[in-house]
């Protein structure tokens, strides 16, 4: 009888799989129409750009940090695509890397001077705000026509969003999870006293998270300015709480380096599928916010169960 | 000799972490009346007062949730104060004879978000920071859902006591005043402020010590979700009506001032005065931009380097995870 029962480690890996199963499940019941290429590529439009920004929170919760500023940095990012990028290319190009650079400089700074992340993003998410006021005082602007192009690339059988999103996670898996430079990028977050006393740098492993966490949120930043094809200010201000989500719904742990990519992303399509299962229910947009935070807490309920069976054996 | 005195003077200040903000907030106001030679300072003054007094109350909340230890902080705050302004303007329905029971509902929203984020926190042993962001989510979504095109205006009374003076003194900033003065007794004088204190330095020793942590950290979510509450329905009695989007600027300004204000983010340590001069520096930092005439964009980006470079100087004294 026993054998039949899977192991708590297992459940908990399968988890945000199959919170999405079910969403896709429900989705089904309520609306068959939308299980078809069409629906998904309507469905799914925006998980691309929330998938980066999901990868990039995962970069740094990975080294113990959190990123209140992302959002703020998508909509700098979409501001410049926008703009600069699109008017002057060379331009647009090079701030877009010096904003990596800035990403990596704070990566620095918090650990140099071991300050709290929370607030050093919280006080960068007011950097990127006004930069973008600055640069794009009301919405509008106009994206580059390959842009465009290439964010709306007709694939067939599978939607680009799908392939892209199961692109990302297969290769953040690779680089993150299996191979060895990610077992130290994650012992980092896991033990750094071990990680420092076995010789490598922990400020080389926290610069090199906040790039790529800024690499994954340039991404982000273009796919949806892409997808919108005009940017403001706040364009993606709601990211900065939804890639928390993401990376905690798919399995990741606050502390301790445990993350998994490949369930942030499953988390991040479930948190953007949630709102069209909302609105096939007729139920208003008013509770969006609201049924992705009851996602979040069922989730992890079941989470706490799962640990708690666990403990129990 | 004078190395005798330099030292001593070091010593004593940083024995008082909370010296630093009022220092930085005098500095700042100097300038401000210096850029428009004189004019205008008591206005300054007593605006930044009233705008001092909310981020005090909803700070003084967060620092006790801060100084419970590392990782705990209280994201539902912007949420709340959204959720509670709209209470308070629906049942006080603009009528004076309304207010208490007004306020008495705000207390009980107040009291409700806090159990219900401590009830995540630890029958689900979700992470506070996770618990009270997705408590902020389904916060936020009853508020958009409650006060969706709410126009009530707050009863006369109540405006009066939100704008109001006495002797030139914005009531609300005495109301902040007295609130920091017996918080900062709770604090350092009582069971239960010595107990979060406690928990802070070392929640095992804490507990082995006989002290119920986890009943004092209950106690300590309910109060910041209070204070927060009763913040957004001073702020909707002052801006003449509740707004959706009221408490967003306060999860920044509430971390911040508890930071600014000298209080370690890893926990354990922590001071009530700080609270009032990072709330002052922060207000009239906003005031003295505004004065230079910069632009939204500059001044959010000056604001944003300002705190990251307090931060940075005030060092991350035996700082973890925030």
């Amino acid at each position: 009888m026993s054998a039949f029962v899977p192991s708590p480690r297992l459940v908990r890996a399968a988890l945000p799989a199959l919170s999405l199963a079910a969403l896709l499940v429900a989705i089904w019941f309520v609306q068959p129409r939308a299980i078809s290429y069409f629906g998904f590529n309507l469905m799914l439009n925006l998980a691309m750009p929330i998938a980066f920004a999901t990868i990039a929170q995962l970069c740094v919760i990975t080294v113990n940090d959190l990123d209140l500023s992302i959002g703020a940095f998508v909509s700098f990012v979409a501001c410049v695509g926008a703009t600069w990028l699109n008017e002057t290319p060379l331009l647009g190009a090079v701030v877009l890397l010096g904003a990596v650079a800035v990403y990596a400089l704070i990566g620095a700074l918090i650990h140099l001077r071991n300050l709290p992340s929370i607030v050093v993003t919280l006080g960068m998410s007011f950097f990127w705000l006004g930069c973008s006021v600055l640069l794009l005082p009301s919405p509008g602007g106009s994206v580059p026509a390959w842009l465009a192009a290439l964010v709306k690339f007709r694939t067939p059988f599978v939607p680009f969003a799908i392939l892209v999103s199961a692109a990302l996670a297969l290769i953040v898996h690779v680089g993150l999870m299996r191979s060895a430079w990610g077992a130290i990028l994650r012992g980092a977050g896991g033990n750094p006293a071990a990680v420092a006393r076995a010789g490598w740098s922990l400020l080389r492993t926290k610069v090199t998270m906040f790039a790529l966490a800024g690499v994954f949120g340039v991404l982000s930043g273009l796919s949806l300015v892409g997808l919108t094809t005009s940017a403001d200010a706040n364009i993606a201000i709601r990211y900065t709480l939804l890639s928390i989500a993401g990376v905690i719904l798919g399995g990741g742990e606050f502390v301790g380096g445990r993350v998994s990519p490949v369930g942030a992303v499953l988390g991040a399509m479930t948190l953007t599928l949630a709102g069209s299962l909302l609105s096939f229910l007729r139920i208003s947009p008013d509770w969006q916010i609201g049924a992705q935070g009851a996602i979040l807490i069922v989730v992890l309920a079941l989470r706490a169960l799962v640990n708690r069976l666990e403990r129990r054996r | 000799m004078q190395q005798g005195a330099f030292s001593r003077l070091a010593d004593w200040s940083s024995r008082r972490p909370w010296l630093w903000s009022f220092v930085g907030a005098g500095v700042i106001f100097l300038a401000t009346i210096a850029f428009t030679s004189g004019k205008g300072g008591a206005d300054v003054l007593a605006a930044a007062l009233t705008f001092a007094s909310f981020y005090v109350i909803v700070g003084i909340g967060q620092m006790f949730v801060i100084t419970t230890g590392p990782g705990n902080v209280d994201l539902s705050i912007p949420a709340n104060i959204a959720l509670a302004g709209a209470v308070a303007m629906k049942v006080m329905d603009g009528s004076n004879v309304m207010i208490l029971p007004g306020l008495a509902a705000v207390a009980g929203v107040g009291l409700a978000i806090g159990c219900f984020n401590f009830a995540l926190i630890r029958i689900l042993s979700i992470p506070p920071i996770i618990a009270t962001l997705s408590a902020s989510f389904l916060v936020q979504s009853t508020a958009i859902a409650y006060g969706r095109g709410l126009r009530i205006k707050p009863p006369p009374l109540f405006a009066e006591l939100a704008t109001g003076r006495l002797l030139g003194v914005p009531i609300l900033a005495i109301m902040a005043l007295v609130v920091a003065a017996v918080m900062a007794v709770v604090l350092r004088r009582t069971v239960y402020g010595r107990s979060v204190l406690a928990i802070g330095q070392n929640a095992r020793a804490a507990g082995l010590a006989g002290i119920r942590v986890e009943r004092v950290r209950f106690a300590t979510y309910v109060l910041s979700a209070v204070f927060a509450s009763l913040c957004g329905a001073l702020l909707a009695g002052f801006s003449g009506g509740a707004s959706l989007n009221m408490g967003e600027e306060f999860l920044l300004a509430s971390i911040a001032v508890v930071v600014i204000g000298g209080t370690s983010v890893a926990g354990g340590f922590s001071n009530v005065p700080g609270i009032w001069g990072a709330s002052l520096f922060l207000y009239l930092l906003v005031t003295m931009l505004n004065t230079f005439g910069v632009g939204a964009g500059v001044r959010l980006i000056l604001t944003g380097l300002i705190i990251i470079a307090v931060i940075a100087l005030s060092g991350g004294r035996r700082a973890g995870r925030g």
